[in-house]
């Protein structure tokens, strides 16, 4: 047992905070809310060139052949820095799927240039009423004409999808059971793309297929096999976020604990009061915590062991912990911390879009229920 | 990272379960909340010591098998799965024959973790008092030199094991005049020394938990000064790292946690959306509270005392302790509060047991408060208030 990262992931940790720090300004961040597209294509390619966007995939596609693990530290820093744009949709949501379940020939035609990040993926998995990304409940229906299948149904908090290339979708193949994913032309025919307006000013879509085109050589893993891509699907997506949060409630304890040495009020540092201390405290403690339960998970994923339970934890604690950490850090930096000059608001945001991500507490707390036996 | 075990720390954790198994079906004892605390049984005690099992990780020329605080935190926590009563060495094991291999003479050593490690030393502690608990350096206990001895005049509370311990780890004021962090010692005194006498004090669930210890000019040969002289206030503070830092913090009730899952399982009550989701939510803190502790045990493997790293899990951990009780009290309805012996009581009475005997878990070993002031402090940097 080891608690701490090696050498290698330390010095990746600093690589990706120096860079961050230098390109992923608060404004920067602004912009690119307020933009449409929601990323920067310069920044984009000088990801890609810093090996990042392939950091997790076999070399022989392009990629840079480091862990799950590595990967969770690069998107622990990208929270910290509230990276915004699709980078966690193109690798934790669609590359990484690809790499389970894809023909040889498929990853050959996909992999290089999502590494490269010339074509934006991303994953079409929720729906309006799923949203919480329970494979058992999928109503897009893919029915076989002439030897493609065509798409009908509505997707909904697809991230990206208004800037995506390629998608993989989700979608029912036989009326029971039955669960198919496709690879299909995000910019294809008969799909309308809508983006949504979200507290974090991410760029999550509803998308309507009306008879799109899903070629039958497009389909990803088994015919009517999906439902165990998907339930792995969902546990990385889950524990991706698990890692941006953890980054972002570190940056939060740690502007928080700043602030609290820094302002002044009856004459003394806040920190030195005792209830803001024990506030603090309490901070730190459910940072750790979130912290290696979020590893724990992250560590089993990378290692391929069967991790249901861990993963539910992880998620099921972070959501609470980073509410909160942020309800305290608000408390802390005062009125202040709700303007929108002060950087807080988009931890705040961030924060809880991520935990109404990939399963919210109630949904993961069901899970580790199940896995309880209960 | 990794968060696995080796094979071989996998295969000891299997032996202390076969171990325990068989204690349990032999009818030895049953597993009973707080054993580790309140369980005293002086066979158990001898056949954990026979297996080389308490002082595990001291080195092996005073009794101890040099293995690993990994090794042992595995080692409790399966004594606490079980419920075992484990009272009579957890003291001298965790934290005395610690402080005495960091601070003790080679006398001392000798003398003590032998005993201890073969299960035939028990200590108490004598650090609290009526007027000294969260502000232990204020305390009042004095120590007199007179020759080769110290004379001790004074009062101890809150000493757990008290009633048999027969040696009690003493901190007392050596020198009166200076700065009160400055004038603390630490002295090993017999039990059965003239002048030292204990009168027990009965806690919230009808239990002895403590004993108040009186000191009347008790007489301790100056061998008996563990350290240096006047420097007890500072090993005080590195011994009460290691008093916090173990899993009984988060698994001194695990036969309710475990009882309270069965309990709803076989009642169907486990169908119910909310008994679901309390259950559940117990699960999830208990895991991430054991990652809290198993972070301490990894702290002190690289020899350092863990210092806010138990503050932390300590902190924590008892806050789980009372989240459980109240959880399993809500589960139980009015069959909660029927005590252990009653007619028609649930599992054996660990709910009300518990959920009583959990409003103390927060203050002993450092209250929660003062945890928070040094996680504040040591880990955060914010200024000492």
């Amino acid at each position: 047992m080891k608690l701490t990262l090696t050498e290698e992931q330390e010095m990746l940790r600093k690589t990706a905070r120096d860079f961050l720090a230098d390109k992923c300004s608060k404004k920067f961040v602004k912009q690119m809310e307020e933009s449409d597209a929601g990323y920067s294509v310069e920044l984009w390619r000088e990801m890609a060139e810093l090996g990042w966007i392939g950091l997790v995939f076999p070399a022989k596609y392009g990629g840079g052949d480091m862990s799950f693990l590595d990967l969770a530290v690069l998107l622990e820093e990208m929270g910290r820095a509230c990276l915004p744009g699709p980078f966690f949709s193109q690798v934790v949501l669609a590359g990484l799927p690809v790499l389970d379940i894809a023909t040889e020939e498929q990853k050959q035609k996909y992999l290089p240039e999502l590494i490269r990040g010339e074509k934006i993926f991303t994953l079409a998995l929720g729906e309006p009423g799923y949203p919480n990304y329970d494979a058992s409940t999928i109503a897009t229906e893919a029915t076989l004409h002439d030897g493609d299948y065509m798409l009908c149904g509505t997707k909904l908090f697809v991230p990206d999808a208004h800037v995506a290339d390629y998608m993989l979708c989700v979608a029912r193949t036989k009326p029971r059971g039955g669960i198919t994913v496709f690879l299909i032309d995000a910019k294809g025919p008969r799909i309308n793309c809508t983006l949504l307006k979200t507290i974090a000013g991410d760029k999550l879509c509803e998308v309507l297929f009306d008879r799109a085109l899903a070629p039958r050589a497009n389909i990803l893993g088994r015919l009517n096999q999906g439902r165990s891509a998907i339930q792995k699907i969902s546990e990385r997506a889950a524990v991706g976020k698990c890692c941006e949060m953890v980054g972002n409630i570190q940056r939060v304890l740690e502007m928080t604990v700043d602030y609290a040495k820094e302002r002044k009020q009856f004459g003394q540092h806040i920190g030195s009061f005792q209830v803001i201390q024990h506030y603090c405290a309490d901070m730190a403690t459910d940072v750790d915590a979130a912290r290696f339960g979020t590893y724990r998970a992250a560590w089993m994923l990378s290692g391929g062991l069967p991790c249901t339970k861990e993963v539910a934890i992880a998620k099921a604690w972070i959501g609470q912990a980073s509410q909160r950490v942020l309800a305290l850090a608000h408390q802390i930096h005062g009125a202040i911390g709700v303007t929108i000059e002060h950087d807080l608001h988009y931890y705040t945001r961030r924060a809880k879009a991520a935990d109404l991500a990939f399963g919210d507490v109630d949904f993961h707390r069901e899970i580790v229920a199940k896995e309880m036996g209960l | 990272m990794d968060f696995s075990f080796t094979d071989e720390q996998n295969r000891f954790r299997q032996e202390v379960r076969d171990f325990l198994e068989e204690e349990i079906k032999t009818e030895y004892w049953q597993p009973a909340c707080d054993a580790w605390v309140q369980g005293f049984d002086p066979g158990f005690t001898k056949r954990v010591a026979q297996r080389g099992w308490i002082g595990l990780t001291w080195p092996k020329e005073y009794g101890g098998q040099q293995r690993s605080h990994l090794d042992r935190l595995i080692l409790t926590e399966e004594m606490l799965r079980y419920g075992a009563p484990a009272a009579l060495h957890w003291f001298g094991d965790r934290q005395v024959g610690g402080a005495i291999l960091s601070f003790g003479s080679e006398e001392l050593k000798k003398e003590f973790l032998p005993r201890i490690a073969r299960g035939e030393a028990y200590f108490g502690l004598g650090m609290s008092e009526p007027g000294a608990g969260s502000d232990l350096a204020s305390l009042q206990t004095k120590a007199v030199e007179d020759g080769d001895y110290y004379v001790i005049s004074g009062q101890k509370t809150w000493a757990s094991c008290a009633s048999f311990a027969q040696y009690f780890d003493v901190y007392a004021r050596t020198d009166p005049e200076a700065p009160k962090h400055r004038g603390i010692s630490e002295f090993i005194v017999d039990a059965r020394s003239p002048g030292l006498s204990r009168i027990p004090m009965i806690d919230i669930t009808g239990t002895e938990a403590w004993n108040d210890v009186f000191f009347d000019n008790v007489r301790v040969h100056k061998k008996y000064l563990v350290g240096e002289k006047n420097r007890g206030f500072y090993q005080v503070l590195h011994q009460l790292d290691y008093e916090r830092s173990g899993m009984e913090r988060l698994m001194g009730n695990y036969p309710l946690f475990e009882g309270v899952i069965r309990f709803a399982k076989d009642n169907k009550l486990s169908r119910e959306p909310s008994v679901r989701s309390k259950l559940a939510q117990l699960q999830i803190e208990f895991e991430v509270g054991r990652l809290l502790i198993y972070r301490v045990a990894l702290v002190m493997e690289e020899g350092r005392a863990p210092n806010w790293e138990s503050a932390m899990s300590k902190a924590y951990s008892t806050e789980f302790e009372k989240h459980l009780a109240s959880v399993a009290m809500e589960i139980l309805g009015p069959y909660g509060q029927l005590k252990s012996g009653s007619k028609l009581v649930p599992l054996r009475g660990m709910a009300a047991h518990s959920y009583l005997g959990s409003k103390g878990y927060s203050l002993q070993a450092g209250t929660t408060e003062i945890l928070k002031n040094i996680l504040a402090v040591r880990r955060l940097g914010l200024p000492s208030s």
